[in-house]
């Protein structure tokens, strides 16, 4: 028995469709657009008038939390907030306990989500072993065991040697190497945007340049290695404008940005609001117009949540003290929806960076929703308006400081191979 | 923007935590109030009954001795009941979370805290935390605020020079980590003052210092060019990460006070230090102890004034209207 979603504006921006659109799906795969094929039974029909449909988002980078911070959240938890929010392939960072640098890890994790089916999870493995930035993993045998790419997280790799050496490793297998560019002795013990805020509220800063010597450092070495690179969760207008020009001039790098970065600046901080207590930081207003913009140019090809949920203690602390890190995966959408409306991006445009945007910096097939692809499906309602409130997060964080914000679009359904999971 | 939870509803100062944001009466009263408990000191009978029956804690998470001990006999004079507590050697050091320590310390019917730490906003959390009934004092957060030196500094100013102003006003050191500075800053241009400048190394001015309201000076005998006071502050090295100063003695040859580089100011210039000081490090012995130092005065003074602010916002002194500065323009 199929499934017929009928009515519905589908917008698949990898197929440049954006029309509306009947979507037939059998067996968990789109089989046919508009015209039921042959021997079509329709068990349920989806309703879909007035709503978009499009491809299941796909988050580049979210902590699940699980192994090693189980009290925070877990893979259960964190799957199921993604799947209420439309979300059903996510990507997660290394840096568990123990980290993600042999098959195993990446195979328990895989599996975890398999078993609770709430989404599609992608491990990128670690790029040296234990994240200590010293000695190379397996990356070989981490591709092999579904690893999407390799990465340091947020750990950094001072030695340029290692870090030379694991981007030409991994070049080797063409795996993408995700970079969270930035300079350590720079960034210090820092926690807020070095200029007018910290300064005013003494807070400990982390100057630009710990970002761009960063970025310059592996841009050049990326130059010389010809490895895949991907950029994450640029924060300074500067970065941006480098990551251009290497595109430019041929480098295959790519780079993504965080919701959050694209709406909050340094500002936002107020007296000491640890909410918004985020690394990178948030920086000025000067650099959240050149993140947004880097996205209209196509410098930056896709938004990610940067989740990062927290238990309540984490952010009951003086903000240097505080955990960095939001809880970000419900808001992906309505903060990607908000570029919309403010006059930023078409929808086609703002789905793209959410859907085939991070499936090719991934290089899953995923994505799209051409006839054959799996039917992973995101259903909103891009007209109802609501505000964000604390009952509303299905994630164990509740760590957003978007708590209050009104909002304009909200996911009504999810499908993950042709099942209804929200 | 969050909400400034110094003032209540009405815009009334109900917690002392910064000097950014109240407006210059409220200065002004709290200045002329500590007037008249400046003659306490000299009175047989030294207590007023403000806050009789009242709990104070004095809660300090980083060591200090002139604060603290000035603030216990500030309460103890307005007739409150003071308990002293060094958290760092108690329950802190035992696991337990600052909120958890005020919160166990509240449930002790406790009316008003007077918390200093390392961290910068840890006044604020505490407030935004405690019951409405109780009150905060921050005696220094990290680098942010530290209001009641300001507030006695401006007082110390003012005893000496009348008013605060049109006075031009130098500060000199290790403005980057100085809570002190930033507390002044506030406090001298809601004052009036004619021009504050910041005078230290770049390594020791923080990024945009100049949005704060002053102007950057690097070379001391321009800094010091025909002001009225001269505010050194101490080299706050436990607060220093990685070197920013290559040397003491090249610091004081370039920023050290002496009696030579003080000429450069007005004839009549006083100096100010927040304390403790580094005789030979910012401050020569012989400017310390000199005519023009007001460093023994500044702590006299700074019982009347912490007397002031706590009268202040336990409500034993009303300003006119609400204490919130007229807004201007952010960003």
């Amino acid at each position: 028995m199929g499934l017929v979603i009928k009515g519905g504006r589908l917008i698949d921006p990898a197929n440049q469709i954006d029309a509306r659109h009947d979507l037939y799906i059998k067996d968990g795969f789109v089989v046919a657009i508009d015209i039921a094929p042959n021997g079509f039974k329709a068990g349920d029909n989806l309703d879909a008038n007035g709503k978009i449909v499009c491809p299941g988002l796909i988050d580049l980078r979210a902590r699940l939390r699980e192994p090693g911070q189980e009290y925070k959240a877990t893979i259960e938890s964190e799957t199921r907030a993604a799947a209420s929010a439309g979300i059903t392939t996510l990507s997660c960072p290394p840096d568990t306990n123990p980290v993600v640098d042999t098959p195993a890890m990446a195979q328990m994790i895989q599996q975890r989500a398999w078993q609770i089916g709430s989404s599609f999870v992608h491990p990128v493995g670690a790029l040296t072993r234990g994240l200590e930035g010293k000695q190379l993993t397996d990356m070989a045998a981490l591709e092999e065991a579904g690893c999407v790419g390799v990465s340091n997280a947020l750990q950094p790799v001072d030695d340029t040697l290692v870090m030379r050496r694991a981007l030409q490793y991994a070049a080797t297998f063409g795996l993408t190497v995700h970079l969270h560019s930035r300079d350590h002795w720079l960034q210090g013990n820092g926690c807020a945007h070095e200029g007018e805020v910290s300064t005013r509220l003494g807070l400990p800063a982390i100057p630009e340049a710990a970002e761009t010597v960063g970025v310059a450092r592996d841009l050049a070495l990326i130059e010389q290695t010809g490895a895949y690179a991907h950029f994450c969760q640029l924060s300074c207008g500067r970065s941006v404008d480098m990551v251009a020009s290497a595109q430019t001039t041929g480098l295959s790098v790519t780079a993504d940005v965080t919701a959050h970065h694209l709406h909050l600046t340094e500002h936002d901080i107020g007296f000491f609001n640890s909410q918004c207590h985020v690394l990178p930081p948030l920086r000025s207003q000067r650099d959240c117009d050149r993140l947004r913009q880097g996205l209209v140019d196509g410098t930056i090809t896709a938004i990610c949540s940067d989740h990062q949920p927290h238990e309540l203690d984490a952010k009951l602390a003086p903000f240097s003290e505080s955990e960095p890190g939001i809880s970000g995966l419900e808001t992906l959408l309505p903060l990607t929806l908000k570029l919309v409306d403010d006059g930023l991006l078409d929808m086609g445009t703002a789905l793209k960076l959410l859907t085939s945007g991070p499936a090719s910096i991934l290089g899953i097939d995923a994505g799209q929703l051409g006839v054959g692809a799996t039917a992973d499906v995101c259903i909103f309602d891009p007209d109802m308006q609501w505000t964000l409130s604390e009952k509303d997060l299905q994630s164990r964080g509740h760590n957003t400081p978007f708590l209050g914000w009104p909002f304009r679009g909200r996911v009504t359904h999810t499908l993950i191979g042709g099942q209804v999971v929200f | 923007m969050t909400a400034d939870i110094q003032f209540d509803a009405d815009g009334n100062l109900r917690h002392f935590l910064t000097i950014e944001g109240l407006k210059r009466d409220t200065l002004l009263n709290i200045l002329d109030t500590a007037e008249t408990f400046i003659s306490f000191g000299e009175r047989e009978i030294r207590k007023a009954p403000l806050l009789r029956g009242k709990t104070v804690v004095n809660l300090f998470f980083e060591s200090s001795t002139r604060t603290r001990t000035t603030f216990e006999i500030a309460a103890k004079r307005l007739s409150a009941d003071v308990i002293n507590l060094n958290p760092e050697k108690l329950s802190t050091s035992k696991g337990e979370t600052l909120l958890d320590t005020v919160n166990n310390l509240e449930a002790m019917h406790t009316d008003l805290f007077v918390v200093r730490h390392s961290y910068s906003g840890t006044a604020y959390l505490i407030a935004k935390h405690v019951p409405p009934h109780v009150r905060i004092i921050n005696a220094g957060d990290g680098r942010h605020a530290h209001p009641t030196q300001a507030m006695l500094d401006m007082f110390t100013i003012r005893q000496h020079k009348g008013s605060v102003e049109n006075l031009r006003v130098a500060i000199v050191g290790d403005i980057l980590h100085s809570r002190v500075a930033r507390s002044q800053i506030h406090a001298l241009n809601t004052l009036g003052a004619s021009e504050v400048r910041v005078v230290a190394p770049r390594t020791l001015l923080p990024t945009g210092v100049e949005r704060l309201g002053v102007h950057p000076y690097t070379d001391m005998a321009h800094g010091l060019d025909g002001v009225d006071v001269v505010i050194m502050l101490r080299l706050q090295w436990e607060r220093m990460e990685g070197q920013l100063i290559p040397s003491e003695q090249e610091f004081f040859s370039l920023y050290g006070l002496t009696e030579e580089k003080l000429a450069n100011a007005k004839e009549d210039a006083v100096v100010l230090h927040p304390g403790p000081i580094n005789r030979g490090l910012e401050i020569a012995s012989s400017v310390a102890d000199g005519p023009r130092s007001l460093i023994l005065p500044q702590v006299t003074n700074g019982i009347a004034v912490r007397m002031a602010v706590m009268a202040k916002i336990m409500g034993g002194v009303q300003t006119v209207g609400s204490d919130v500065a007229p807004r201007r323009r952010k960003q």
